[in-house]
């Protein structure tokens, strides 16, 4: 490994070793503010340095092209957001705060990794790296009950999925004989005997335990209680970072190895998965009280709409995934930035009840989640509109009529539970109603976030030309 | 730039008028007002410029605005217009004026968000009556869905989240299969000419198999005719209208439907020849239909704003049976008839919320008797009850005669069937006056009778239907443009 090679990799050293110095730093004195400014300066500098590093591939596990840097801007920046919001949220409780942000860039870094990854040892790495800092993340308020459930909840499932696609990787290495990305796709262009009798059960596994962290139908049992039992700013970072890191690795993989167009089981495979996690989610989402909850389930949806233009593949399709997953950063964090500003020391506002009239009181909240929830839903003016257009748009060039129908549908039943928030928002608060008790003003630094994410929100939705130029620069090196 | 300016002032004077009620409510009615005001200024203007325009139909639009917008799509910022948009636009904005007025004691909680919404609802129609990029115009389209959601879920009446919701899903899932339409038409203009554009005059004549253009066209037709609404995709109406606070109604029944009328003649039909003229039979059965099922079913509503809403159903069914007749005529009735229905009806519906303002109902069976102490408001309700009934000498009438006129040369039967549908309207519209305002005074109200501003505002209407009843040519001359071009569309 030469110096070039380790200046390439400055954006994953950056991130390492701002949390070590986090670490070093509430080693000599506690201090939470301290604590925070250590991390976003080490996330500002990571981001800045996405810029400036040149292209290549480090060694054979990880590849610093466009694609991997482009998605390591997005985490970085989603991770530098949920700082922000958490800072207020944990300075409520009076316990210890520093740890927080040890974790949570040991997260971001193994969410680095997996964009990067090009081979099944750092892909395993990265996930790994990930997954074990999330344990600690979604159990921190450990002095309440339902975060410690949903942190064993998703240790012994993340665990599990795990396994699965630890055994996956065994059986493709076991029939191909290599684990880098590349050399399996040569591999499946000539190798005249292929034996699927391995291929493909090592294929669905992998896809299992990819299924479980984007918490896919039917790998996503684990999303509403995870998501209703983690703090708020972790369920944001579970919701966007964590699944949009495994996207990336997903996009990276399917389209260097070339599985999912060759091999007709594993495109049937992706469209079912794909439609049944549209219908469940948004038939599900209808059911609850939760907003968190809710959020979860449509989160599952669009984990499908997303599928739908992974399957699609080609240019078209591999540009709809990224602009959408840009989107959907924007208004998961939105949408859980206002379920934190709101959350009280005791408990998370994630009741329904708990945004009764909320417009009445705290007009600029309620309005950044009414445009995150519209975007959600994709309504113009929004990230989300064209997000789902560029889907919908990807669907028709490729004829795929069936599957941009059934999101048409589903994305329909979704209004449905969107619009019920929203109308919650905006109901007039009967008399006597707690609603009347006006909400203190806190959390200016998540005000910030949440204006800033608004602001983004509606500039993708109405001037996406720039972010539509990055896109094609990033998937440049992929497809 | 001028086109521009009239979508521009409309979202600033929103955005200001909301930002005002903080300190005063009635300075933002007064600014919404204002700005719809200069741009029915601005658009009076445009139609003064124009209107000398030769007859001879060149196509050429009398303002534009040409911008590229995401380049990667071919999607362009591109606003046109031509005497068909103008009077529609000045329709939409002359029905704004009406709404501020109409909510001018009505809406007393939160004035400026109110007045947010009913700017950028009128902004958004305006988009789409002027939108050339298709793109451009589903943005429009759905952007005027979302501050209209709010007005009825918000400032409605009793059942206003029901009515909100419902509203919403059809429209949004009627417009989500409109933009598969649009993405398909897309896709297969570039397979024919390797271009990509969202561009309408481009994608006019792109050759297609008649099997893709039904299906292309249907998507087309399914978003129109919700919004029309055509029987059976009516539903969502009757409640929407009903429950949506004064402002929201006068803009449903006068200018959201029209959307949907405009869309069918703008594009439905132009850009698949072929398949709108196969599809004719059953677009003119399907609003014959709608015409005597809206009258029958306004015949037996009991609650007036309910009747008012069945009224639009039955009129939007000579509008669109008025397109699919094909003809020069016919389309002129079909447009006379959107104009005219939309100034009547209107105040119809401005009249139904002056009595729920006064009485707080709309049940006809607590009216009766109303002459006795409303004169002046019954009397106005009268006349705008002769006129959606069709009376000669009103503009309803010019409109719905050329319909008829233009499909009896089509269509014998469809057009004996349709004027039944008049005689239908005569039922209801006299059975409204009178329940409600003939008859002993049995409840023994006393009530204030029509304020100045009311008068004032349901005078110009009055003066504007006689007008368009006794010399529609100008509206004529401004339509003729597109009717005479029209025939020649379907071959």
């Amino acid at each position: 490994m030469t110096a070039t090679d380790v200046l390439a990799l400055l954006p994953l050293v950056l991130v390492a070793a701002t949390s070590v110095v986090v670490m070093l730093a509430a080693a000599v004195r506690r201090n939470h503010a301290v604590a925070l400014g250590i991390t976003l300066a080490g996330l500002a500098a990571a981001f800045c340095s996405v810029f400036f590093v040149h292209p290549r591939q480090v060694t054979a596990l990880l590849s610093m092209d466009s694609y991997a840097l482009f998605f390591m801007g997005l985490i970085v920046a989603a991770s530098f957001a949920v700082a922000l919001l958490a800072y207020a949220y944990l300075e409520q409780r009076k316990g210890n705060d520093e740890e927080f942000y040890i974790l949570l860039l040991v997260a971001t870094l193994g969410g680095m990794v997996l964009s990067a990854s090009t081979h099944f040892a750092s892909f395993f790495l990265g996930l790994e790296i990930l997954s074990v800092a999330l344990y600690a993340l979604i159990a921190y308020l450990h002095e309440r009950p339902r975060p410690v459930e949903a942190g064993i909840k998703y240790l012994v499932l993340a665990a599990a999925s795990a396994a699965f696609l630890l055994f996956g990787i065994a059986l493709i290495y076991a029939d191909l004989g290599t684990m880098d990305f590349a050399r399996i796709a040569q591999l499946l262009a000539t190798k005249a005997d292929l034996n699927p009798t391995l291929l493909l059960p090592g294929v669905a596994l992998i896809v299992t335990g990819i299924g479980f962290k984007l918490a896919l139908v039917p790998f996503h049992m684990w999303t509403p209680d995870v998501y209703e039992g983690a703090p708020a700013p972790v369920t944001a970072f579970v919701a966007t970072v964590s699944k949009g890191a495994m996207f990336a690795l997903l996009l990276r993989y399917f389209n260097q190895s070339g599985f999912n167009h060759g091999f007709a089981p594993v495109v049937l495979m992706f469209s079912i998965i794909a439609v049944a996690s549209m219908f469940s989610g948004n038939l599900l989402a209808l059911l609850q009280n939760n907003v968190k909850r809710i959020l979860a389930y449509s989160s599952i949806a669009h984990m499908g709409y997303l599928l739908v233009a992974f399957q699609i593949g080609g240019p078209m399709g591999a540009s709809a995934v990224i602009f959408y997953l840009v989107a959907y950063f924007v208004m998961t964090l939105g949408a859980f930035g206002v379920v934190t500003v709101l959350s009280e020391r005791e408990r998370d506002a994630d009741l329904l009840e708990d945004y009764r009239g909320l417009f009445w009181r705290r007009p600029a909240l309620a309005l950044v989640f009414t445009a995150m929830l519209l975007s959600l839903a994709g309504i113009p003016l929004t990230a989300g509109f064209l997000g789902k257009f560029y889907i919908i748009a990807a669907g028709a060039s490729v004829g795929a009529w069936t599957l941009i129908l059934i999101l048409v549908i589903t994305s329909a039943i979704g209004l449905f539970y969107y619009l019920r928030i929203v109308v919650t928002l905006f109901a007039q608060p009967a008399a006597g109603d707690r609603a009347h008790e006006p909400i203190p003003h806190r959390a200016p630094a998540a005000i910030l976030v949440l204006a800033a994410l608004t602001v983004i929100l509606v500039w993708l939705g109405v001037y996406p030309a720039p972010l539509l130029v990055a896109i094609r620069a990033a998937i440049s090196s992929i497809v | 730039m001028i086109l521009l300016w009239l979508i521009v002032v409309l979202l600033a004077g929103g955005i200001l008028a909301w930002l005002v009620a903080r300190w005063n409510a009635l300075a933002s009615r007064w600014i919404s007002l204002a700005a719809v005001c200069i741009d029915f200024v601005l658009v009076l203007t445009l139609w003064g410029r124009n209107s000398n325009i030769s007859l001879a139909g060149t196509n050429d639009w009398f303002e534009q605005v040409d911008w590229s917008w995401i380049p990667q799509f071919g999607i362009q910022f591109h606003l046109a217009m031509d005497g068909l948009s103008l009077l529609l636009v000045l329709l939409t904005l002359f029905l704004g004026i009406v709404s501020v007025l109409a909510s001018w004691t009505e809406i007393t909680t939160g004035v400026g968000f109110f007045h947010f919404n009913l700017l950028w609802i009128l902004a958004g129609i305006i988009g789409v009556f002027l939108a050339v990029d298709l793109f451009l115009f589903y943005f429009a389209w759905e952007l005027m869905l979302v501050p209209m959601y709010f007005l009825i879920a918000i400032w409605g009446h009793e059942r206003r989240v029901y009515a909100a919701t419902k509203f919403f899903l059809f429209t949004q899932l009627s417009g989500l299969l409109m933009l598969i339409a649009i993405l398909a038409l897309y896709f297969a203009h570039h397979r024919a000419t390797g271009i990509y554009t969202f561009e309408y005059t481009e994608l006019l004549g792109t050759p297609l198999d008649p099997h893709t253009a039904m299906w292309i066209m249907l998507g087309f037709f399914i978003a129109f005719a919700v919004k029309l609404p055509m029987v059976p995709l009516h539903t969502w109406l009757a409640d929407a209208h009903t429950e949506a606070p004064t402002a929201g109604s006068v803009i449903l029944a006068g200018l959201l439907l029209k959307t949907g009328a405009y869309g069918l003649i703008r594009f439905a039909v132009p850009l698949f020849p072929g398949a709108a003229r196969a599809f004719a039979p059953v677009a003119m059965t399907l609003a014959v239909i709608g015409i005597l099922y809206g009258a029958i079913l306004a015949f037996a509503q009991t609650d007036l704003k309910r009747l008012v809403a069945y009224t639009s159903i039955s009129h939007l069914g000579f509008v669109l049976l008025g397109i699919y007749a094909a003809n020069t005529i016919a389309l002129q009735g079909a447009l006379m008839t959107m104009i005219c229905h939309g100034i009547s009806t209107g105040a119809l519906f401005v009249v139904a919320g002056a009595l729920q303002d006064r009485m707080h109902t709309r049940e006809m069976g607590a009216m009766g008797g109303l002459w006795d102490t409303v004169p002046r408001l019954s009397g106005v309700a009268l006349f705008f009850a002769l006129a959606s009934l069709g009376l000669p000498g009103l503009g309803d009438f010019i409109g719905e005669f050329l319909v008829l006129l233009g499909t009896y040369r089509v269509n014998v039967v469809m057009a004996a069937v349709a004027a039944a549908g008049v005689l239908a309207a005569t039922f209801y519209a006299l059975r409204l006056v009178q329940q409600a305002f003939q008859g002993p005074n049995t409840h023994n109200w006393q009530l204030p009778d029509l304020a100045i501003r009311e008068g004032l505002m349901l005078g110009v209407m009055i003066a504007l239907l006689l007008w368009l009843g006794l010399y529609p040519q100008p509206v004529f001359h401004m339509f003729a443009q597109a009717a005479n071009q029209f025939p020649a569309l379907w071959r």
